[in-house]
């Protein structure tokens, strides 16, 4: 028993290790025309990964590829470490972008149905689920027809039944569509409740700003291929443009390593060369007894790049 | 549990559940309770007059007519002349009276008269007359009970016999009518609604979007068996409910209602109807699962939903067929052509008038159409459940389930 144990505990680490998605050059078309094309990328554990890219990049055939919804064309697709099948299924939560409930049935009767289309027992699918309404405030409104819920109130009712039966991973498809300041924030707890927890999560999505402060790494997708991949840290100083932000009393001549500046009222933005570190700025600033109010590296935002990218692509 | 299992369990609550089907499946006891009240209540307050004797006068100037003057429901009054008849008929003594002519024998010409406006003389009254001049005419003749015969010389009484030599049940007028025509009815409503119910159910959930959450959990495959078992078998339960209805209804109604005669449902009809719904309901239910994820909306199926319907429910328009000549071309046909065989072959059962070859070779042709449109079907359902757009013409659904 003891060694059961023992390899059981030893199985579970090697899963920890395993990439919990693994997606290797798939392709799709439809009516001939390619709509993803030899996209590869893997998501590790605990990781919030982000799927951006312009409106009919191929982010959802991509998604619908993961959850065996269609075939690819070619490529591989493992979820878990496996082919995907119907134990792998129930281990998966998804919230796709094109979504409903049924609207004769109480809040209730949908969630306990979905769960147990997921192999959760009725008890613990009940238990777990007044559990999660009252974290999204709309226990009170647990038996309710989904026709008397405004659509905000049935996006978090939709968002309670991808997470009931605790999948380990989490597809988001567009979340934060049509919902307001106050619950967008809770769902983003919410997210970051599931990272906390071990869970990897798939969020995508055309809100940069919501990529940005969620996401570990980034898939890009335009015209069904994969233009950028990696952690965002790592894209975002890639698309760096040389220049830092100043905020100080004057702008001494003759910095060294600096080739241009320009005015935005409120601050400076200095070019570099290219061969000058920012450090070596901001201590020759300071050797000229310059008083800095702000320095920044610029970095381009996430929005910035998405746009670039984009336009590139062109 | 079973993926599928759940999804049938589902289907099956969610359908037993809804008013609708509450309603329809409820309704033939409803309806059978009325009408056996109704025709009690009439019975009651209803007594029509026993029906008078009525007075027919003549003028006979043969002077053979003088006996019989007494037949079924009439009375014949002899009047010495015309004059006194014609007064009687004026003064409504006599419905009618007639005249015999001394050369009747010769030519048989009567001459009649009434008050009452009418194209032809009723058949009841030229055959009171015939009957009379007959009895007169053959009196002494013949002996009393010949005079009978020739009266009403055939009686019918026929009687079939089945390939042993055995006598085959079902002769009469209730079970040769009434009994196929109400089964084929309540088998078509319950396969039609059964399947429609498919139908909205599979429209449904592509309208409210809830597809494609299904579909991240069970493969289509799994989705299209689970909902058409499960709406199978509540559809089964009305049939069940339906039948109960009708067989104490046979047993009940005519003790309180004569004019249904014996209705008889036998036990080999109820397991033949069983089988026949069963594979006609999976039949149309495939179909309508093809069809109902290739439109966005259920508006947008429902044209199509109606072309899949109208052979189903074509064998009652041909019933003059299958009734008088259940063996004929017509009725091998339409027991042959899978979307027409079961309720041409339940008619034809209720009828006793269909061989053991017939049903296993429509019964061989139904299971293979199924296995034909299951597998069609979940392709289209495979292919159609996630495309929102426009409905797609005949030949981009060929291309697509090729694809699929």
């Amino acid at each position: 028993m003891a060694e059961l144990v023992d390899i059981v505990s030893r199985v579970g680490k090697a899963n920890e290790a395993m990439n919990v998605v693994e997606v290797s050059r798939v392709s799709k078309s439809f009516k001939g025309v390619k709509v993803v094309d030899s996209v590869s990328f893997s998501i590790g554990q605990g990781e919030i990964f982000g799927m951006v890219g312009p409106n009919g990049a191929g982010k959802t055939t991509t998604i619908r590829m993961l959850m065996d919804i269609i075939k690819p064309d070619s490529g591989e697709i493992k979820i878990l470490g496996e082919p995907i099948n119907e134990a792998i299924k129930n281990r998966i939560g998804y919230l796709p972008e094109e979504r409903g409930l049924y609207r004769k049935l109480t809040v209730s009767e949908s969630l306990s149905y979905l769960a147990a289309l997921k192999n959760m027992r009725r008890r613990l699918a009940r238990e777990r689920a007044e559990e999660l309404l009252k974290r999204v405030n709309m226990l009170p409104h647990k038996d309710k027809k989904t026709d008397e819920l405004s659509h905000g109130m049935g996006q978090l009712i939709q968002f309670v039944a991808t997470i009931l039966h605790d999948p380990e991973l989490v597809v988001f498809d567009e979340p934060f569509a049509a919902l307001d300041p106050v619950n967008t924030q809770l769902l983003k707890e919410l997210i970051l409740e599931l990272r906390s927890q071990g869970k990897s999560v798939i969020l995508s999505t055309h809100m940069m700003n919501q990529v940005e402060e969620l996401c570990d790494r980034i898939l890009m997708i335009n015209k069904g291929q994969a233009v950028l991949y990696g952690s965002l840290s790592e894209i975002k100083s890639r698309y760096r443009n040389n220049s830092v932000f100043l905020e100080c009393d004057r702008l001494p001549e003759g910095l060294p390593g600096v080739v241009g500046n320009k005015n935005h009222m409120k601050y400076m933005e200095l070019f570099l060369d290219g061969r000058t570190s920012p450090q070596e700025v901001l201590s020759a600033l300071i050797s000229k007894g310059v008083t800095v109010g702000r320095f920044e590296v610029s970095t381009p935002s996430l929005n910035e790049i998405f746009i670039q990218v984009v336009k590139e692509g062109r | 549990m079973n993926k599928t299992f759940i999804i049938l369990k589902h289907e099956f609550w969610k359908t037993l559940r809804s008013t609708s089907f509450i309603l329809l499946t409820l309704s033939l006891p409803l309806l059978a309770i009325l009408g056996v009240g109704i025709y009690q209540g009439v019975h009651h307050w209803y007594h029509p007059a026993a029906p008078q004797e009525e007075q027919i006068g003549y003028v006979d100037q043969t002077g053979v007519f003088g006996s019989y003057t007494s037949q079924p429901g009439v009375l014949f009054v002899l009047y010495p002349d015309e004059e006194q008849a014609k007064d009687a008929l004026l003064a409504k003594d006599i419905k009618e009276y007639f005249v015999i002519p001394a050369d009747y024998l010769s030519n048989g010409v009567v001459t009649r008269y009434t008050l009452s406006r009418e194209v032809v003389p009723s058949t009841k009254t030229t055959g009171q007359i015939t009957d009379f001049l007959l009895s007169n005419l053959l009196a002494g003749e013949v002996s009393p009970q010949v005079i009978e015969r020739v009266k009403a010389p055939l009686l019918l009484d026929s009687v079939r016999l089945d390939e042993t030599g055995e006598i085959a049940p079902g002769q009469d007028v209730a079970s040769t009518y009434i009994v196929p025509i109400i089964f084929a009815t309540l088998f078509i409503i319950s396969i039609m609604f059964s399947s429609g119910f498919l139908f909205q159910s599979v429209t449904e959930e592509k309208e409210n979007r809830v597809i494609e959450i299904l579909l991240s959990s069970v493969s289509s495959g799994q989705l299209m068996v689970g909902k058409v078992l499960g709406l199978g078998a509540a559809g089964l339960i009305q049939v069940a409910v339906w039948f109960i209805t009708f067989v104490i209804f046979s047993r009940v109604a005519p003790g309180i209602i004569p004019a249904l005669g014996a209705l008889s449902v036998p036990a080999s009809l109820i397991g033949w109807g069983l089988v026949y719904f069963i594979l006609g309901y999976l039949l149309l239910a495939s179909l309508y699962a093809g069809v109902g994820s290739i439109g966005a909306t259920a508006k947008e199926g429902q044209g199509w939903s109606t072309i899949i319907a109208l052979p189903a429910i074509s064998p009652i328009w041909f019933n003059y067929f299958l009734i008088n000549s259940p063996e004929g071309a017509v009725s091998r046909v339409l027991t042959f052509f899978p979307l027409t065989s079961p309720v041409a072959a339940m008619m034809r059962l209720a009828l006793h008038a269909i061989s053991a070859w017939e049903i296993a070779l429509s019964l061989i042709i139904l299971a293979g159409s199924i296995a034909l449109t299951m597998w069609f079907a979940a392709k289209v359902f495979r292919a159609f459940l996630l495309m929102y757009g426009k409905r797609p013409a005949l030949r981009e659904i060929i291309r697509y389930v090729r694809e699929a």
